[in-house]
C-alpha cells in the first residue's frame, strides 16, 4: 500500500477573522514520496505543530490541497467525509512521547489499530508481532507498556504507526526523549521502514543530533516551508 | 475487536475492586432498607394470619384495634358467638408497653387471649418451645425475638408473670415481638393503677355529694367497686364458619351490633396502607436519596477514571478509534462497577445487614432484581457526563503545541 506519498501544495491555516485573523501557515508546499523520510524544522511557533495538525486531519485548513497516494484528501475543503477513517487507515502518528494505551499489552496496542478497522483479532496481532520482529522488540510482545524502557515503547510506538500500511506517518519530535544512540537507532528504523513498505515519512524535529541523516529538509518560518538538501549521513 | 473496558478493569483491578466494595456497601444499605419495607409489610400480614380471624370487630368508626384505639365491652363477644356464620368470637386485647425482666426490659405488644386454648381466635398458632398458657392468671408466653427464655419471670405492671412457652414470628406491625398473657390480667394491665392513684380516686370519689348520698346505703361502694374493674377489651376477633361469605357476616354485625367490622383484606389495607405508610414514605424517601448518592458516587467515580486518561481518550480519537467505542469503554466500566457494588452489596445485604437489623429483614428475589436493574441504569445515567467529557477531548491534544 504504497501510493505516491504526500504532497501539499499553497496550504494555508488563518486563525481568526478580520482584524484579528492570524496566518500559522502562509504558504506551505511539500512533497514526501514513498520510502523517504524527510525533516521538518523550524523554530517554536513557527507553525510545525499547526502543520502536523493540518497534515494529520484533525484541524482543517484554510485553503491549498493536499493529496495522499492517490486521492485529493483536501482542495479548499476536506474531500473525504470519514476523517477518523482517514486517520487511522492511511496516516500514522508517531509522538514526542509513546503514549502507549497503559491497560493493553504491547501486542493489543499495536493491534488495535487494524482491529478497529476491522481486521480480525488474529490477523491484527499477526501483523503487530511481524513489526516486532523487524524493530526488534519480538521478545517483548506480551509485556505491558510501564515494563518496557523508552527505547522500546518508541519502537512499539512506531509499530504502531506502520500497522495499517499507511502512505504517511507523522513523527512528531519522536527522538526528543532519547538519547543519541537510540535517537538515531529510531531513525534508522523510520529509514528502514519507510523503505520496506514505501511510507513517506514526515519527521518533525529540533533534535541538532538527526538533523544531518535527512536527506531533504523542510525548513518552516512565519508559517512557510523552504526545502534545503540535508547532509544525508549514512547511518549504518 | 478487544474489550477496552475489560482490559482497563483488569489492569487496575484493586481500584475497581475496593470503589466497587465501598459502592456495594451503599447499594446493601439500599437493599436492606427495601427489606425493612417489606420486612414490615411481612409482619403485618403475619400479625393478620396469626391471629387467626377472619374479621375485626372493634368500637364504632374506629380503625381499632391496630391503628387507632378502640374499646367495647368484653360482653359483646357472647351476642356475636351466636350470629348466623359465626364459628367462634373471642376477645382480644393488646397493649405495647416496656416490659420489665431481671436484666432490663424489652419492647413488646402484650395481647391478652381470652381463657381456652390453641385454636381460639387470638391464640399463638403453635410454639417453638415449652407449653400453652393453662392457668388462668400470671402465665405468659413470649415470641422468641423478645430474647426471653422458659421460666423466665417478667414483670407487667405490678404483677409477675413466668414465661411458660415460646412462639415464633409472632409480632406487631411495628415489629416489636409479641407477649401472650391471660385476658384477665391484660385488661388489668392496661388500666391499673397504683395505689395512691386509687387511694385518692376514692376519696375523691367519698367526698363527691352525688355519689355518698346520705340514706342511700351501698352506693359508694358499688360505685368504687365498678371504678375498680375494666369490662372493656379492644376487639373481639372472629372466625367465621365454613362456606359463609365474611362480608356477609360483617355487615350483619355492623347492622345488630352497630359497631365496626373489618375483614382480612379491610384489615391488612388499614396496617399496610395507613399504619405503616408515613414509616413506608419515609423509607421510600431514603431509597431515592441513597439512588441518588449512589449515582453521585458513581458518576464522580466515572468521571475521575475517565480524566485520568484523557490523554489515552486523545491518543484513541486520533489514531481512529470511534465514538462509540470511547462511549462503550466509559459505559461498560461504569456499568462493571455497578455490578461488582451489586454483588458486594447484596451479599452484604444478606449475611451482614439482615441479621443484625433489630427489624425483619425480607429480601425478596424482585426486589434485588428490580435493584440490579435500577443499578445498571444509575450506572448508565451516571456515566453520562464522563462520557460527554471525553467526546469533548480534541485529538489534537495527543499532538500537543
Amino acid at each position: 500500500m504504497s501510493g505516491k506519498g504526500i504532497q501539499i501544495t499553497g496550504l494555508k491555516k488563518r486563525y481568526g477573522r478580520g482584524d484579528t485573523a492570524v496566518y500559522a501557515l502562509k504558504k506551505v508546499d511539500m512533497y514526501v514520496a514513498p520510502g523517504e523520510v524527510v525533516g521538518l524544522i523550524g523554530p517554536s511557533g513557527s507553525g510545525k505543530t499547526t502543520l502536523l495538525k493540518c497534515l494529520g486531519a484533525v484541524i482543517e485548513p484554510t485553503a491549498g490541497r493536499m493529496i495522499l497516494g492517490d486521492d485529493v484528501i483536501y482542495d479548499d475543503g476536506w474531500k473525504v467525509k470519514d476523517l477518523r477513517a482517514l486517520r487511522r487507515d492511511r496516516i500514522g502518528f508517531v509522538f514526542q512521547a509513546p503514549y502507549l494505551i497503559p491497560f493493553l499489552d504491547v501486542t493489543d496496542n499495536v493491534a488495535l489499530l487494524p482491529m478497529l478497522a476491522g481486521v480480525p483479532n488474529s490477523q491484527s496481532r499477526k501483523r503487530a508481532r511481524e513489526l516486532f520482529k523487524a524493530l526488534d522488540v519480538e521478545h517483548r510482545a506480551e509485556a505491558m507498556p510501564s515494563q518496557l524502557s523508552g527505547g522500546e515503547q518508541q519502537r512499539v510506538a512506531i509499530a504502531r504507526g506502520l500497522v495499517n500500511h499507511p502512505p504517511v506517518i507523522l513523527a512528531d519530535e519522536p527522538t526528543a526523549p532519547l538519547d543519541s544512540q537510540r535517537a538515531l537507532a529510531v531513525i534508522r528504523i523510520l529509514n528502514h521502514m519507510a523503505r520496506k513498505f514505501e511510507t513517506a515519512i514526515i519527521v518533525v524535529t529540533h533534535d541538532e543530533k538527526i538533523i544531518p541523516t535527512f536527506k531533504r529538509i523542510y525548513h518552516i518560518r512565519d508559517g512557510v516551508t523552504y526545502e534545503e538538501a540535508g547532509q544525508g549521513r549514512d547511518l549504518e | 475487536m478487544i474489550s477496552l473496558a475489560g482490559r482497563d478493569i483488569l489492569h487496575s483491578w484493586g481500584k475497581f475492586i475496593f470503589t466497587g466494595m465501598g459502592l456495594g456497601l451503599l447499594i446493601g444499605i439500599t437493599l436492606s432498607m427495601a427489606g425493612i419495607y417489606r420486612g414490615m409489610v411481612d409482619d403485618a400480614k403475619v400479625l393478620l394470619d396469626n391471629s387467626g380471624a377472619d374479621l375485626w370487630v372493634v368500637q364504632e368508626n374506629t380503625l381499632g384495634p391496630y391503628a387507632e384505639p378502640s374499646s367495647i365491652y368484653d360482653d359483646i363477644w357472647r351476642g356475636i358467638s351466636g350470629m348466623p356464620g359465626v364459628a367462634q368470637a373471642a376477645n382480644i386485647t393488646y397493649l405495647t408497653m416496656q416490659v420489665r425482666r431481671e436484666s432490663g426490659d424489652v419492647r413488646a405488644m402484650v395481647a391478652g387471649i381470652t381463657p381456652g386454648g390453641p385454636g381460639i381466635p387470638g391464640w399463638p398458632p403453635f410454639l417453638v418451645a415449652g407449653r400453652q398458657i393453662t392457668r388462668s392468671h400470671y402465665e405468659a408466653v413470649a415470641d422468641i425475638a423478645s430474647g426471653l427464655k422458659i421460666g423466665e419471670r417478667i414483670k407487667l405492671r405490678r404483677n409477675h408473670y413466668t414465661v411458660v412457652g415460646m412462639t415464633r414470628r409472632m409480632v406487631s406491625s411495628n415489629g416489636d415481638p409479641m407477649i401472650f398473657i391471660p385476658l384477665k390480667d391484660a385488661q388489668e394491665a392496661q388500666f391499673l393503677k397504683d395505689n395512691d392513684a386509687i387511694w385518692a380516686q376514692r376519696r375523691r370519689t367519698a367526698e363527691n355529694p352525688a355519689f355518698n348520698r346520705p340514706g342511700v346505703p351501698g352506693l359508694l361502694d358499688a360505685i368504687i367497686a365498678s371504678q375498680s374493674i375494666n369490662p372493656y377489651v379492644n376487639a373481639v376477633l372472629v372466625r367465621v364458619e365454613k362456606g359463609h361469605d365474611p362480608e356477609d357476616v360483617a355487615e350483619s354485625i355492623r347492622r345488630w351490633k352497630r359497631l365496626t367490622v373489618y375483614t382480612r383484606s379491610q384489615m391488612e389495607e388499614i396496617l399496610v396502607g395507613k399504619l405503616i405508610a408515613t414509616a413506608a414514605k419515609q423509607i421510600f424517601m431514603f431509597l431515592v436519596i441513597l439512588s441518588l448518592v449512589s449515582s453521585a458516587i458513581v458518576a464522580f467515580i466515572i468521571y475521575t477514571l475517565t480524566m485520568g486518561k484523557i490523554r489515552e481518550i486523545a491518543v484513541l480519537k486520533l489514531i481512529g478509534t470511534k465514538n462509540r467505542t470511547i462511549i462503550g469503554l466509559i459505559m461498560q466500566q461504569s456499568i462493571a462497577l455497578g455490578l461488582i457494588g451489586f454483588v458486594v452489596g447484596k451479599i452484604s445485604a444478606t449475611l451482614l445487614m439482615a441479621p443484625i437489623f433489630p427489624k425483619y429483614v425480607l429480601l425478596e428475589p424482585l426486589d434485588s432484581a428490580i435493584g440490579l436493574v435500577a443499578v445498571i441504569i444509575i450506572c448508565v445515567l451516571s456515566s453520562i457526563v464522563a462520557i460527554r467529557a471525553a467526546l469533548k477531548v480534541d485529538p489534537a491534544e495527543a499532538i500537543g503545541g
